[in-house]
């Protein structure tokens, strides 16, 4: 391949976006698990158990997670695309985060299915 | 008289195995109100010192270097606000050609890839583009950047990518054409800067807004090159 200075991949409005909003969410997250931990508090493990029964609180712990996967995704490849340089190196490493963020990703679901 | 100590860095790549700091100290007078002052003796008293200056009041931007670890004007650095001993690096992040002077080539290449120029197709009319002032006013804090680099060999984020990231000087003036009325290539300007290095890189961490000798704000620039990204996507 040609030596050249390669730039122009038109994802990096949306990836800023995206990182912008999966904050936002993990951040409203936090409030929420905050005073929802505080309503549980010396309930026991019966009082978090009812906690995660209820659908909306898996569903926006699922949220949360999802929105963590996608923030670290983005965060990740940024240092990735800093510090290794070797392309192939590269795309071997964010196939490696992708597996692994996915994989932590179908965890969380099952643990929250159980519950 | 007062004597100021410095530490200099110097380098000849042709001549020197590695850089090193040289302990010098000059005799200053109440006249030496700015650090150039105090250069132009030390280049009297050791004249094989290389460092760039011109205009000598903060327009061309020549004399831009790393003062006591922070990038800023010879000639606009008050030599009563110095610790000393003073020292004295080139900027950080380019090659060094000599002592304090460096190879801007990288720095320029970054802001000739956002065409820092007006694009319009309109046959131009007799006299001049017209604008109101409320859109003239627009340019204010854009227009006066003299490009001496101090902000841009600030970043880490230029550091790491000098090839491929704008950096802060160039994306303050590719802000200054797209904010600029008269100009026609505004969606252009936005695909070309739309990529995860030449504009992304920027984490906002504000050392360009801490080094301008101009006081302006990159960053801000920045951050409106991104709304109007929004703005265009939404």
């Amino acid at each position: 391949m040609v030596k050249r200075i390669l730039v122009g991949a038109h994802y990096g409005f949306r990836d800023w976006l995206a990182q912008r909003i999966t904050a936002v969410v993990m951040a409203l997250y936090t409030v929420l698990f905050a005073v929802a931990a505080a309503s549980v508090a010396g309930s026991g493990f019966e009082g978090w158990r009812a906690l995660f029964a209820s659908g909306f609180m898996r569903f926006a712990t699922f949220v949360f997670f999802v929105a963590l996967a996608w923030h670290a995704w983005i965060g990740v490849r940024d240092i990735f695309m800093d510090y290794i340089k070797p392309t192939g190196l590269r795309l071997a490493l964010h196939v490696l985060v992708i597996l692994v963020l996915v994989g932590y990703l179908g965890w969380a679901a099952l643990i929250l299915g159980r519950l | 008289m007062p004597t100021m100590q410095f530490k200099i860095y110097r380098y000849d790549p042709d001549r020197d195995e590695r850089p090193r700091m040289q302990d010098i100290s000059v005799e200053i007078d109440a006249a030496d109100r700015k650090l150039l002052d105090v250069l132009v003796k030390l280049k009297a008293k050791d004249d094989s010192i290389g460092y760039r200056r011109s205009c000598r009041e903060g327009v061309c931007g020549s004399d831009a270097m790393n003062i006591n670890g922070k990038n800023g004007l010879a000639c606009l650095t008050e030599v009563k606000d110095l610790k000393q001993p003073v020292v004295l690096r080139p900027l950080p992040g380019l090659p060094v050609i000599r002592d304090l002077i460096v190879d801007m080539t990288q720095f320029f290449k970054q802001y000739h890839s956002i065409r820092p120029y007006l694009i319009n197709d309109e046959p131009p009319p007799e006299r001049e583009r017209l604008q109101s002032p409320e859109d003239r006013e627009e340019l204010d804090g854009l227009y006066e950047c003299i490009l001496c680099a101090c902000c841009s060999t600030s970043c880490p984020s230029f550091w790491w990518n000098p090839d491929k990231y704008v950096g802060p000087a160039g994306l303050l003036q590719a802000y200054r054409f797209l904010c600029d009325t008269r100009d026609q290539a505004t969606s252009e300007r936005l695909d070309d800067l739309d990529d995860p290095y030449r504009l992304f890189r920027c984490h906002s961490i504000m050392n360009c807004v801490d080094a301008c000798p101009k006081e302006l704000n990159p960053m801000a620039a920045i951050g409106k090159i991104k709304a109007m990204m929004l703005a265009r996507t939404v």
